[in-house]
C-alpha cells in the first residue's frame, strides 16, 4: 500500500515548514553524544551509526538521553549542519527547546510536530515529505510525495 | 497527545511576555511559554529556586545565547546555582582544554556569573549549601540532582536542560507539567529488596549497582523501593548512598524521581505513594550482582587511574576516604587517582585535614568540573576503576574507556595494589 499524496495530521511543537527526504530512524537518538559536529550520527550503539542527518526531515518514535541535547540541536542549527524538520510519535521537549533557541538567536524556523503512534507508522524512510507546522500547540500536516 | 488547549498567563507574566520587563525576560518568556504550549501546560507556575547547567560548553549556540541574555541586562530572579563547568578554574593545569575550549568554556562560565547565578560549579548543589524545602517548586538541570531534590529533598522539578534552566530562573516561571503535578509523582512500580543479603546493602558499591538495575526497570517512570534501610538523619551515609542510586538511575534509566519507603520524605509507607495496581518486582543479590556487571567493561586486572567523586564528593565522602588513607600506604606511582568536588566541599574538607590527608597518599583533587566531561585522563589511560555508577554508565562511550565498578574501599586497595582489587564474597 503507497501513502504517497496523503495528508497526515498532527500536533505542531515547534513552527516552521520544511520540504526534504525523510530520515526514519529505527529506534531514538540522543544529540548529546549521537550526533557529531557535521550532523553525522556516531551513537556505536545506534542501527543508523553513520547516517547524516543535514538537511533531512528526522523521524523518530521520541526523543532519548541527556538534557545538554538542546544546546546540541541549536549548534547544528547555527553551523547549517542541522535537520530540515523532526517528526515524533511522543512530544520531547528537550527537542523544543533547541529549536526555540536557533528560532530567537538565528532566524532559523525548525518545524517540529507530533503525531500520534498510529499515523506516525505511516512515514517510510527515504520519502520525500512536507511539513508545515504552526505556532505551538496548533495544528501540523505532513503531506507524503513517495519515494 | 496533548490537547490543543490554550496557556493562560496571568497579568503580570503576559506583561513580562510582552517585554515590559525588558527584552531579556520577553526571550526567556518565549521559551518557557514555547515548552509550556508544546507539552500541553495551562499555566506556568513560580519557581524558589533553580540550578543551571549551561555553563558546560557544548558549542557557540549556546555561549551565544547566554552573553546576549547577559548583554540584554537579564538577571536571574530566584536562586540559581551552576552545575560543573568545563574548566578547573582553582586548578588551571588540570584540564587539558585546546584553545578553543579554553576560552569559550571560560567565557561561557563568566556569562552565567554575570546574569546573577551563583558560582558554585558542582553537580551536587544540594551538598554545597542549596537544598529546597519539600514541597516548593524548583527548576533544577542536571539528572542526578533532579532525581536528588525529587526524592531526597522532596522539592517538585521536571526534568530541566540547557535554556530552559536559565529562562526559568530569569522569568521564576515554568510550565505546570509532569513532575510537579501531584499524581505524576506516584509510583506505578514496585521494587521490593526484602530478598538482598544485608551484609550486601552495607557496602557503599551496593547503591549504584541497585541504581543500575532500578534505571532498568523503570526507565523514565517512578518506582517505589521497599526492603532498603536507610535514616536521612544519620551521619550523612543515607543521603550518600541515594545519591549514588538516583545518579546511576538517572543515567540508565532517565530516573528523575524514586521513593525509599520509610526513608525519603514522601513515602512515610507504601500506600501513600503508589498507584494502585502497580506490579511489585522482587530484586535478588544475583540481579545486583548483574548490575554490577554492566558498569564493569573491563576483562583483566590492569587498571590506569581511579576516578572518585561523580556527583561530587561530600564532606562525608571525604572523611570516609581520609578513614581508609589513615595508616598512610601511599597509592602506587603508575595509577592516577582523581577526586572531583565543589570547591565548597573542598574548603569544608581542607578545614578538616581530609583534602591534605587524600593529596599526600598522591590523589588529585578536581574542582568546578569532572574527569568525564572534560579532557582530564592524561592519553593512554584505558582503564579505570570508580565507585561512580553515573562515571562507568557514560566512561566508555564518551572516553572510550573500559571501566570497573567497586567500592570506595576496594578503589583505594587497587590503587594501591596498581590493579584492580575487588572482594565477591558479599555478592553472591
Amino acid at each position: 500500500m503507497t501513502a504517497s499524496g496523503r495528508e497526515l495530521r498532527g500536533r505542531s511543537l515547534h513552527p516552521g515548514t520544511a520540504r526534504a527526504t525523510l530520515l526514519l530512524l529505527k529506534e531514538p537518538l540522543s544529540f548529546w553524544g549521537g550526533v557529531n559536529e557535521e550532523g553525522t550520527v556516531i551513537d556505536r550503539h545506534h542501527p543508523q551509526v553513520g547516517a547524516s542527518l543535514t538537511g533531512q526531515v528526522l523521524a523518530m518514535p521520541s526523543g532519548r538521553g541527556s538534557s545538554s541535547s538542546t544546546a546540541v540541536l541549536a549548534e547544528l542549527v547555527r553551523s547549517g549542519h542541522g535537520p530540515s524538520g523532526i517528526v515524533l510519535a511522543e512530544c520531547d521537549t528537550i527537542l523544543v527547546i533547541g529549536a526555540l533557541v536557533a528560532a530567537e538567536m538565528y532566524g532559523a524556523l525548525l518545524p517540529i510536530v507530533e503525531l500520534d503512534q498510529h499515523t506516525f507508522a505511516d512515514l517510510s524512510d527515504g520519502s520525500m515529505v512536507e511539513m508545515v507546522a504552526q505556532q505551538a500547540p496548533l495544528e501540523a500536516t505532513i503531506r507524503l510525495e513517495g519515494a | 497527545m496533548a490537547p490543543l488547549g490554550g496557556l493562560e498567563l496571568t497579568p503580570y507574566e503576559q506583561a513580562m511576555a510582552d517585554g515590559e520587563h525588558g527584552e531579556a525576560v520577553a526571550m526567556c518568556m518565549r521559551i518557557v511559554t514555547g515548552v509550556a504550549r508544546a507539552s500541553g501546560a495551562e499555566r506556568l507556575l513560580e519557581i524558589d529556586s533553580a540550578h543551571a547547567d549551561g555553563c558546560l560548553y557544548h558549542g557557540v549556540a549556546g555561549l551565544e545565547f547566554t552573553e546576549r541574555l547577559a548583554g540584554l541586562g537579564g538577571r536571574v530572579t530566584v536562586r540559581t546555582t551552576l552545575n560543573v563547568g568545563s574548566l578547573d578554574l582553582l586548578h588551571p593545569g588540570m584540564v587539558h582544554a585546546d584553545p578553543i575550549l579554553a576560552r569559550n568554556g571560560r567565557r561561557l562560565m563568566d556569562a552565567h556569573v554575570a546574569i546573577g547565578c551563583e558560582p558554585t560549579w558542582s553537580c551536587a548543589p544540594y551538598q554545597t549549601g542549596h537544598r529546597p524545602a519539600r514541597g516548593t517548586h524548583v527548576a533544577w538541570a542536571e539528572s542526578n540532582a533532579i532525581a536528588f531534590v525529587n526524592s531526597v529533598l522532596g522539592a517538585r522539578t521536571d526534568r530541566y536542560g540547557d535554556f530552559i534552566d536559565i529562562a526559568a530562573a530569569v522569568t521564576g516561571r515554568v510550565p505546570y507539567a509532569g513532575l510537579h503535578h501531584d499524581e505524576a509523582r506516584r509510583a506505578t512500580r514496585v521494587l521490593d529488596f526484602s530478598a538482598v543479603s544485608r551484609g550486601l546493602l552495607d557496602l557503599d558499591v551496593a547503591w549504584p549497582a541497585i541504581g543500575a538495575f532500578l534505571g532498568q526497570a523503570a526507565g523514565t517512570q517512578v518506582a517505589a523501593l521497599t526492603g532498603l534501610p536507610g535514616d536521612l538523619d544519620d551521619d550523612g551515609t543515607t543521603e550518600d548512598r541515594l545519591k549514588a542510586l538516583g545518579a546511576t538511575a538517572a543515567s540508565a534509566g532517565g530516573v528523575a524521581l524514586f521513593h525509599v519507603v520509610g526513608v525519603t520524605p514522601e513515602a512515610p509507607d507504601l500506600a501513600s505513594v503508589v498507584v494502585p495496581g502497580a506490579p511489585t518486582v522482587e530484586v535478588t543479590t544475583a540481579d545486583l550482582h548483574a548490575a554490577r556487571d554492566w558498569l564493569s567493561t573491563a576483562r583483566d586486572d590492569r587498571l590506569d587511574a581511579v576516578s572518585l567523586g561523580t556527583p561530587h564528593f561530600s564532606v562525608a565522602e571525604f572523611a570516609a576516604l581520609a578513614r581508609e588513607l589513615e595508616d598512610g600506604t601511599p597509592f602506587s606511582d603508575t595509577v592516577d587517582v582523581f577526586v572531583s568536588t565543589s570547591r565548597g566541599v573542598l574548603d569544608a574538607v581542607r578545614r578538616r585535614g581530609h583534602a591534605d590527608l587524600v593529596e599526600a597518599a598522591g590523589a588529585r583533587i578536581l574542582t568546578d568540573t569532572c574527569t568525564y566531561v572534560t579532557p582530564v585522563l592524561r592519553a593512554g589511560v584505558r582503564t579505570v576503576m570508580t565507585n561512580s555508577g553515573k562515571w562507568a554508565w557514560y566512561a566508555p562511550g564518551n572516553l572510550g574507556i573500559e571501566t570497573v565498578l567497586g567500592s570506595l574501599s576496594e578503589c583505594v586497595a587497587s590503587a594501591r595494589a596498581g590493579k584492580v582489587v575487588r572482594d565477591d564474597r558479599l555478592w553472591s
